[in-house]
């Protein structure tokens, strides 16, 4: 798996899959039994491209007897900026994630969603070329989320490399270049969101509204599905006309018209049952 | 600023913060108690009772605060996962070793001193002077600083490498152990087999001499301490830390974090 530089790529796999053990591992935190990992070209034992890199860790945690501002300095400590650097950093990095008024309140008093700022902020801090986000989006609120969107969209622009894992599909369609998919410790794709999952049409979604009680109204009620006040029906994309001609006929308003084409989460839910499938098959075999 | 000063600066933050010092209030109190009881009773031992208990005290709280904090210094971060971010930095495992030990003698010395200046100010409430003599009982506050300074580095070490709960039992062990090697080393060994005998005599050697840091009962008595034992004692006790510190650092730096 190589990540390009200036892309956005996300690391996607369902809980377990080995997501986190592998940012863990190019953060050092852990070690590998075998194989090895490069960042910026370096290996990933060595700590000095850390200058280089932001880690958000998942579900992060820091010193909960420190303010956020006290926190943020101490971190920047490490990337040598004198007092005044840091305390201009530190004001912007908790404007920039929405914590300005909560500067100075001690972590302990913080919510996870308050923390996973704060993680964001440390990341971002010293203006890494490399930010490593692990599951960036967890904990927060729809707001928070798009906060969180708005900045991997700004470092992206800013010409930053991005890495995060994550486990909302949608996000990962939404501000990925390309995404790797992981299951059971084993990388199964890596692509563009679209291509990964293949660009092949699964037919046509038809929406419909229905008011008339003719006798051809009928075998349409009966094949499509009611959707509040709308109805909803599948055609393959050689029958489609056939099928408008059909509702026009029968006294349908045809409300939308939409090419079903498979998503990142149909890919990740097949992916995820034939393994299951496989797991079990070892199970009753034993092999 | 250096990475290991930044690391060590914060866990004093941190020791404060978690109100380690208040210890010295229990302290305080002890000596004005002390104090007021002991100067009411005039036989001559004033100051044998007050340097007597005043020391006690400061080695067994510094020696608490030296295991559980010690232990709790690596430990506390690994479950807390607040070591996560912070080796995202660019620091090396050693150097945040280092700066925790670092912090928590800087914490220990503090905590030590602060003690200290209560021991004399009590000892002129008894005695209404402070004469020169006393300067020994500033040689056995040191000892007690050296041997606390030791006590973190195992209590870190262990830490390390097995539980919480199992490191304080090893660190108290090796202290109790520790202050009997001299006894070790002259058991009567001539009735012991050959491989008993170099068992004894190894083991006499590996074990930390909490003994020579035991200077009570010249400080009691005002005797003088011989130069030559605090500079052994100083060496001493770099070159033990240096040793257990460089085992703890090889031993962190390969452990998979959770």
């Amino acid at each position: 798996m190589q990540v390009e530089d200036g892309e956005v790529f996300g690391l996607l796999g369902p809980n377990g899959a080995g997501k986190s053990t592998t940012i863990k591992l190019l953060m050092g935190i852990i070690f590998p039994t075998t194989g090895s990992a490069q960042i910026l070209g370096k290996p990933v034992s060595d700590v000095s491209m850390h200058r280089d890199i932001g880690y958000l860790p998942e579900q992060p945690y820091f010193y909960d007897y420190l303010t956020a501002a006290e926190v943020l300095d101490y971190f920047a400590r490490f990337h040598g900026f004198n007092a005044a650097e840091r305390k201009e950093r530190v004001q912007k990095m908790l404007q920039r994630v929405g914590l300005e008024t909560a500067g100075k309140i001690q972590l302990r008093k913080f919510s996870k969603g308050m923390l996973q700022r704060v993680g964001l902020a440390q990341a971002i801090l010293h203006d890494p070329k490399l930010v490593i986000l692990d599951e960036p989006m967890s904990g927060l609120d729809p707001v928070g989320r798009r906060e969180v969107r708005d900045i991997i969209l700004e470092l992206k622009n800013a010409g930053k490399t991005i890495l995060f894992s994550t486990h909302i599909l949608p996000d990962a369609e939404t501000l990925c270049d390309r995404v790797g998919v992981i299951a059971r410790g084993q990388l199964r794709g890596v692509g563009a969101p679209g291509s990964i999952v293949g660009v092949k049409s699964l037919g046509m979604e038809i929406v419909f509204e229905l008011t008339g009680s003719g006798p051809q109204s009928e075998p349409i009620r009966a094949k499509a599905a009611k959707s509040g006040s709308n109805y909803r029906m599948n055609a393959n994309e050689a029958e489609l006309y056939g099928v408008l001609a059909e509702l026009r006929e029968a006294g349908a308003k045809i409300v939308s018209v939409t090419q079903i084409k498979p998503t990142l989460e149909d890919f990740f839910m097949e992916l995820v049952g034939k393994d299951g499938a496989r797991a079990a098959a070892i199970e009753v075999t034993g092999q | 600023m250096s990475r290991i000063l930044i690391v060590a600066l914060n866990t004093f933050r941190e020791a404060v913060r978690d109100r380690v010092l208040y210890n010295l209030v229990f302290f305080a109190l002890l000596m004005i108690a002390s104090a007021v009881i002991v100067g009411q009773i005039s036989m001559d031992i004033e100051t044998i009772v007050m340097v007597s208990l005043g020391l006690s005290a400061i080695s067994l709280i510094g020696l608490l605060i030296a295991v559980f904090t010690g232990v709790g210094l690596v430990s506390k971060e690994i479950d807390k996962r607040t070591l996560h971010a912070v080796l995202a930095k660019p620091l090396r495992r050693w150097e945040f070793l280092l700066g925790k030990f670092t912090g928590l003698v800087l914490t220990l010395t503090v905590n030590t001193a602060a003690m200290g200046a209560g021991l004399f100010l009590a000892m002129w409430y008894v005695k209404h002077s402070i004469a020169r003599g006393d300067t020994v009982v500033l040689v056995a506050l040191y000892f007690i600083l050296l041997k606390l300074t030791l006590v973190v580095a195992l209590a870190m070490m262990f830490s390390c490498f097995t539980s919480p709960l199992l490191a304080i039992l090893f660190t108290g062990g090796l202290y109790v152990a520790g202050l009997f090697v001299a006894q070790l080393r002259s058991l009567q060994v001539t009735q012991m087999s050959a491989h008993t005998q170099k068992f004894f005599a190894l083991l006499s050697f590996l074990l930390p001499n909490f003994g020579n840091y035991d200077v009570m009962g010249a400080a009691t008595h005002g005797r003088a301490i011989p130069r030559i034992l605090v500079l052994h004692n100083t060496l001493y006790t770099a070159l033990y830390c240096a040793i257990v510190l460089s085992v703890a650092a090889i031993i962190f730096s390969r452990k998979d974090l959770k």
